[in-house]
């Protein structure tokens, strides 16, 4: 389901919706929060509760459905610069200035767009690469989860790879939706 | 077009680890819990008593409601409540 899509279903009310899209960005705001700006747990998770309610009170006012991507993103990034701010004692009621980890916030984009990427290459490729890279599971979990012989795993972890490699290099266009 | 490298796709992919379970599931019963979180003020706003209560332990309120507690929530119910 397209993120306009998704958007207009929790704008209706759907729950299952609204479950999709957490599931759908939570990685994306926590690496903001956690890799970019390397808030503490506790900070970290206040923003993202914090990210998650303030999208739910605006779905109704959305300008764009589609952009729900990078209006999580700025919101996410004023939120935790917002919090950083607050942490720094402020001197003679001047604004803190907190630096935009430019490079580290770009990253994270193309590591969505990685992950989405993911989604499309079809025969466990996705959930075998995200397992041993995002997850950090060894060989032997991955073929217990996925009832694949653990002997396997190094073998197609090499060929996911390239195969993401070639969906990167050259996404599918509308006209030519990805198999599987 | 632009070009990749393996051990830049992998590194990319370990960039976006899931984020911790507890915190997905709290922001998926967001919906929810802001139903909830309606429907205690409400009551709260007719009883005085119960009014007084919630505020003097809004975690325990919030436990009462099957309210999962998010600090967001419970600003806003301290706000309504206070109002």
């Amino acid at each position: 389901m397209s993120d306009a899509n998704l958007v207009a279903r929790c704008r209706e009310g759907d729950d299952e919706a609204w479950r999709e899209l957490v599931d759908r960005f939570a990685r994306y705001v926590h690496a903001i929060c956690v890799g970019a700006f390397r808030l503490p747990a506790h900070d970290a998770e206040d923003v993202f509760q914090d990210v998650f309610a303030k999208t739910w009170a605006e779905l109704p006012r959305l300008r764009d459905d589609a952009a729900i991507r990078p209006w999580l993103g700025q919101l996410t990034r004023r939120t935790c610069i917002d919090r950083l701010r607050a942490a720094r004692p402020h001197v003679d009621g001047e604004t803190v200035e907190v630096a935009d980890p430019v490079d580290a916030l770009a990253e994270i984009e193309l590591a969505l767009d990685v992950r989405q990427c993911l989604a499309g290459i079809g025969d466990t490729c996705g959930e075998i690469l995200d397992r041993f890279f995002a997850r950090d599971e060894s060989y032997r979990t991955i073929g217990d989860a996925l009832e694949l012989p653990a002997g396997t795993i190094a073998s197609r972890i090499s060929r996911c790879l390239e195969k993401l490699k070639a969906a990167m290099e050259d996404p599918p266009t509308p006209e030519r939706p990805v198999d599987g | 077009m632009t070009r990749y490298e393996i051990e830049e796709l992998a590194q990319l992919i370990a960039l976006l680890p899931p984020a911790p379970a507890g915190w997905v599931e709290a922001a998926q019963e967001l919906p929810r819990a802001r139903a909830g979180l309606d429907a205690l003020i409400a009551r709260a706003e007719e009883d005085a008593e119960l009014r007084a209560r919630v505020l003097a332990d809004l975690e325990a309120a919030f436990e009462d409601a099957d309210i999962q507690p998010t600090p967001s929530l419970l600003d806003e119910a301290r706000r309504r409540l206070r109002s």
